[in-house]
């Protein structure tokens, strides 16, 4: 209960500020307008359009990169090789600040679906890759005895041995995949922004001086991202349901 | 041991020597249009040229000081917010969800809006960096703070430290790794919106080079900017990899829990 008091009393004395004429409205729009803006000015199907455009932009991306970043996370992880080869080059890879890409993809993939798409999963990528090697390394000695003694086949060892041992670590990896690619997907419509989609409705709104329209898409933001963790912590609630306490 | 490493460093050097190697001869060939892959010598003509222009030095220097003054005040505040969420429970039931909130609007988010509010100037770039910064430190401090082991608050107790003591020889100490993880989070998350806000609003700094070359279609500056950014990320990073490895050595076993 508590917890409320702070946000209703910003939104209380935001709804005053706005309506007594005590700050620009244009800068702090009522709230009632920010809630309205999509119909107001391009009609709701715009608004529903960008979420749907970028929500499948972020799960493409989300998905191309977990994918990539589980396999490749595997090789570093269960491969000495592999590690010595290809671990420090991608040390120095992952320092690249992801955005210092966009201009590179959008040079190669051209400023469509796909370059945006490209730099979501190059997002994604990292953090898959880390934990997952993380977790295919650090896999029990003992646990991995008990497979030999069973005499488990190489496929039986990865399904039942390596894969459960590894799982924590690898849902954390691709958790954080899920939050760096909304992220990435806003910043792509940022940086190219063609087509339909959250970030571009936000630009749109800063283009036009419409705040309104600004805020009900950071609003929406917030919303998706706030969804997708929550998504995403109750998936890795039920599949880490069978490990021991 | 030193054969060993050798031979760690030699493996370490295969990929980027093949790609390299691939890079160079096929720019030779002409299998990629230079438009598209510039050649390696072009990329390093590129770096040597802003190098000694001076342009190169410059323009790190307008990034490295907006990184600095973001990072100092997104961690002086988020390490503030945490420690007051931290050390009172009624704090953090005030302040928590609206925290929560917000913080569920990345960094980037919040651009156009305050680009809007504060305009396109130094400020702009300021807030978002700190902003990038404060929630990490905000929530690693925090969990510093309350996983303070119980032994050593008790211990406090005995002695009959007062607040302040409290505060100052217990409860800091104690949750110095949790903070420093936070603050190099922290110092990461700032690299990557640094580089974000100088794409979108500069018209100096690192990310304004990348911007420069995109828009004159000189790759080859492109990918130097990147080189240089991530190396630049590479050294802070590690820097604070050395100091986090020594802060921890320093810690009394019973507090490492």
């Amino acid at each position: 209960m508590r917890g409320l008091v702070l946000p209703v009393l910003v939104l209380a004395a935001w709804e005053a500020a706005s309506h007594c004429g005590l700050v620009d409205p244009r800068l702090l729009p009522p709230l009632e307008r920010v809630l309205s803006a999509g119909d107001d000015v391009t009609g709701l199907r715009h608004v529903g359009g960008d979420l749907i455009a970028s929500l499948r932009r972020d799960l493409a991306g989300f998905g191309l990169g977990t994918l990539c970043g589980l396999v490749f996370g595997a090789l570093l992880g269960r491969s000495r090789m592999a590690r010595a080869l290809l671990g420090p080059s991608f040390d120095v890879f992952k320092q690249i600040a992801v955005f210092a890409w966009i201009p590179l993809i959008s040079m190669w993939c051209g400023a469509g679906e796909a370059a945006k798409v490209v730099f979501v999963a190059l997002t994604a990528f990292t953090p898959v890759v880390l934990n997952t090697a993380q977790g295919a390394r650090s896999t029990p000695p003992a646990l991995i005895e008990v497979g030999r003694l069973l005499r488990f086949t190489r496929a039986q060892m990865v399904w039942r041995v390596y894969l459960p041992a590894a799982l924590p670590a690898i849902l954390t990896g691709v958790h954080l995949a899920l939050i760096y690619a909304w992220l990435a997907t806003i910043g792509a419509e940022y940086f190219m922004t063609t087509g339909p989609g959250i970030g571009g409705l936000i630009i749109e709104g800063r283009d036009r001086f419409a705040m309104d329209l600004v805020m009900l898409g950071v609003l929406l933001l917030g919303v998706v991202g706030y969804a997708l963790n929550r998504i995403a912590e109750a998936a890795e609630y039920r599949l880490l349901r069978w490990r021991p306490a | 041991m030193t054969a060993r490493w050798l031979q760690r460093i030699a493996l370490a050097f295969v990929l980027p020597l093949v790609l390299l190697a691939a890079w160079t001869y096929g720019s030779r060939c002409g299998w990629v249009p230079e438009q598209i892959l510039p050649p390696p010598d072009a990329v390093w003509a590129s770096l040597a040229d802003l190098w000694t222009s001076g342009e190169l030095w410059t323009n790190a220097l307008v990034s490295l000081d907006r990184v600095a003054q973001g990072f100092a005040a997104g961690t002086a505040a988020g390490f503030a917010l945490g420690l007051a969420m931290g050390c009172s429970r009624p704090v953090e039931a005030y302040v928590r969800p609206l925290f929560t909130a917000l913080a569920q609007v990345p960094a980037l988010g919040w651009i156009p809006l305050l680009m809007l509010l504060v305009g396109i100037g130094e400020p702009l770039k300021l807030i978002v960096i700190a902003r990038a910064v404060l929630v990490p430190v905000a929530l690693n401090t925090l969990a510093g703070v309350r996983g303070v082991p119980l032994p050593l608050l008790e211990v406090g107790r005995v002695l009959r430290f007062s607040r302040a003591q409290m505060l100052l020889r217990i409860v800091l100490p104690a949750s110095v790794p949790s903070v420093f993880a936070g603050i190099r989070y922290g110092l990461t998350h700032a690299w990557i919106a640094l580089v974000a806000v100088e794409l979108i609003a500069s018209s100096e700094g690192l990310g304004y080079l990348l911007l420069w070359g995109r828009q004159m279609f000189q790759l080859d500056q492109v990918i130097a900017a990147m080189a240089v950014i991530g190396i630049t990320g590479f050294v802070m990073d590690a820097a604070l990899g050395v100091m986090e490895a020594r802060l921890q050595r320093r810690q009394p076993v019973a507090v490492r829990g």
